[in-house]
């Protein structure tokens, strides 16, 4: 008989989901600090420069908000397919489509632009990211194939794509043969919103998502469907719900969101089309999603926490010479150790053997 | 001979080279997946395994203690997996995604000082009268030890599965676990080994391409290969026969696609680099069309959570 159990919860306990959150950050920390003395750095000199050092400015909580835009955007979407158990695992090639579209809409006008084409843009951003989407979901529905695979699939063709772009069909005329586009002028160019940082129109857009997301899962009737689809599949069987619609519904949403994301990058911080427009935004938002407990409000937090570990690795790189690589360690940490807590919100953990039931 | 006649040697040795990576990750992902577990964490343990057997073999200079390294590794970070889908009973999908991005970050965080320095590659077969055939003499007799290894594992696995008696209680746990438990059968150790043999032998994939295919560390150099097995074990109807004319025939896209940007014809390389994916949807979409036969094939537990007491 093991010493430690698993001994199911009646009921699902509302405290540990709200817990294990902090839990796990708490722990992934933990674990940071043995990582960084097993590196030979000095820990919280490391745990410092990594995450207190980068937010300890204007500037420097200003390009949080800038990291966690593209974050909060795809991770809005993805966690309403998340929650309809449709996995959209693709967001980065959708985001890389938006660059694709909403950037190549800067090009095709450039010198001939004005009020209306950022507003294009954006439009178009939405429309690539969406498009890109409706593949698995049309895929998925008409073919029965998994939405894991070839969301996953169609994110490397975005990037040969956006690479294929970037080298070719858009590449500046007069930029010697550099892999970059001209820079976008003025007018294709998102709007500053806080002066002395880089924060954009895109961190608007995200918070409307949050808002958006919130309305559609706990106001509206396609909520209460995408809930009981995620929960008990054939109850939404018998209850007669268009499972096929809430497919198309979590593709398209996430799509769109994660298109105009990449918009926003191209837009916003980068000002031109480049082979490299994320960082792997599109994979990390599904960290995020989970992270937040796929609420909106708790993504969005999520999404800030994440964006500290991006601009956090960055600085750590810069400060001490750590391996950028380290944020991947961290996100995938951070990622495990929640799904592991996560067992404390259904079961309770008994030491000590089983008592004979009687 | 013809000048064709002596291309089809080399593309033929290139197509099982290529292949070789996705039969093994393949191979070990149908294992796991007909004992009922989803690991969609084939990329992250491709990814480590290939580090560690590279960064083993640089520091050893012995490449079968790389190997060896490249399974531990794998079946390590597979471990993980285990521990926390079927000890803590975490959500499959979410924990092998989470397993890829956690390989991705620390294969890049061990490998960074390994980049740029060259390897050997393994010794190739050779069998002199036979490997001087021509055409397919290259092809069938002059790979590594590796392509034979991985082509070997094809039957072992076939009769494993459906001849000896832990096969048929692997499967019968994959089937319906808690039948299967009824009657006694360790539910959980039984997929935790399955999960092990699968990281294993994705970890030997991953190795075979940093110590053989293109002998060097490089950061993602997986790309996309894991997920492309696990695109494969469906193809197979989780088949391990048809896993290998899946590995060949993707094998032979990437290759064909290879040579014709070799050719210099007017495609661009980054087109006919999204060759492979694109395949992999298609035969995706082919193969899952007939609902009727992925039932019927998909073991019926397949990414089921299990519990004892539930």
């Amino acid at each position: 008989m093991s010493l430690i159990r698993l001994e199911p919860r009646g009921q699902a306990s509302q405290a540990m989901v709200y817990l294990t959150p902090p839990l796990a950050v708490v722990l992934t920390l933990m674990s940071g600090f043995v990582l960084f003395l097993l590196l030979g750095f000095d820990p919280m000199k490391a745990l410092h420069a990594f995450f207190i050092d980068p937010v300890s400015s204007r500037r420097g909580i200003g390009e949080l908000i800038v990291k966690a835009t593209p974050l909060t955007l795809c991770a809005i979407g993805l966690s309403i397919g998340f929650r309809a158990n449709v996995w959209n695992i693709g967001a980065e090639g959708q985001l890389t489509m938006g660059a694709i579209v909403g950037g190549g809409l800067a090009l095709a006008f450039y010198g001939h632009g004005g009020w209306w084409l950022l507003p294009l843009m954006v439009i178009g951003g939405a429309v690539g990211g969406m498009a890109w989407a409706a593949i698995p979901a049309y895929l998925r529905l008409r073919f029965n194939a998994s939405e894991i695979l070839t969301s996953l699939m169609l994110t490397y063709v975005a990037l040969l794509l956006l690479n294929f772009l970037a080298h070719g069909p858009y590449r500046d005329p007069d930029g010697f043969a550099f892999p970059e586009s001209r820079l976008f002028e003025a007018d294709a160019v998102m709007p500053i919103l806080w002066a002395g940082t880089r924060v954009h129109l895109g961190a608007a857009f995200a918070l409307l998502a949050v808002v958006g997301g919130w309305v559609l899962i706990a106001r509206t009737f396609i909520g209460f469907q995408i809930k009981v689809i995620g929960l008990t599949p054939a109850a939404a069987g018998y209850a007669g719900f268009d499972q096929k619609r809430i497919v198309w519904l979590a593709l398209l949403l996430s799509g769109g969101l994660a298109g105009i994301a990449g918009m926003g990058e191209v837009a916003g911080p980068i000002g031109q089309i480049t082979p490299n427009v994320s960082p792997g935004y599109g994979f990390t938002a599904i960290i995020v999603a989970f992270l937040g407990r796929l609420h909106p409000v708790g993504i969005l937090l999520a999404a800030l926490l994440m964006a500290l570990s991006f601009i956090g690795g960055e600085a750590a790189q810069i400060a001490m010479g750590l391996p950028k690589a380290i944020t991947g360690v961290f996100q995938g940490m951070l990622l495990f150790f929640l799904l592991a807590s996560d067992v404390l919100i259904r079961y309770r953990v008994r030491f000590g053997a089983r008592r004979a039931v009687a | 001979m013809s000048a064709e006649l002596s291309l089809i040697g080399p593309i033929l040795a290139a197509m099982l080279a290529a292949a070789t990576p996705l039969l093994f990750a393949a191979l070990g992902e149908l294992v796991v997946e007909k004992s009922g577990v989803l690991n969609l964490g084939v990329e992250g343990m491709m990814l480590v395994g290939a580090v560690c057997g590279f960064a083993v073999t640089v520091k050893t200079g012995s490449a079968p203690m790389g190997l060896l390294a490249a399974a531990t590794a794998g079946a390590a970070t597979a471990a993980l997996f285990g521990l926390l889908t079927l000890g803590l009973l975490a959500n499959q999908v979410a924990t092998g995604l989470a397993l890829t991005l956690f390989g991705v970050g620390l294969s890049a965080l061990i490998g960074q000082a390994f980049v740029g320095i060259p390897l050997k590659g393994l010794p190739k077969l050779n069998i002199p009268g036979l490997t001087d055939l021509p055409v397919i003499g290259q092809a069938l007799f002059g790979q590594d030890l590796l392509v034979y290894l991985a082509i070997l594992a094809v039957p072992l696995v076939h009769l494993f599965l459906y001849r000896t008696r832990a096969g048929l209680v692997l499967r019968a746990v994959g089937e319906n676990h808690a039948a299967a438990h009824a009657l006694g059968y360790k539910v959980i150790r039984i997929r935790f080994l399955a999960v092990l043999f699968g990281g294993a032998m994705s970890g030997l994939g991953g190795a075979f391409l940093s110590m053989d295919y293109t002998p060097m560390w490089a950061e993602n150099m997986t790309a996309g290969r894991g997920w492309i097995a696990l695109a494969l074990v469906v193809f197979a109807t989780w088949k391990p026969l048809r896993v290998m004319l899946g590995a060949w025939l993707f094998g032979g896209v990437t290759i064909a696609q290879l040579h014709v940007q070799g050719l210099g014809v007017g495609v661009p390389s980054q087109l006919l680099s999204m060759l492979p994916y694109l395949a992999t949807v298609l035969v995706l979409v082919l193969i899952s069309r007939d609902v009727a036969r992925t039932r019927l094939n998909a073991p019926a537990c397949l990414g089921k959570l299990f519990h004892p007491d539930a």
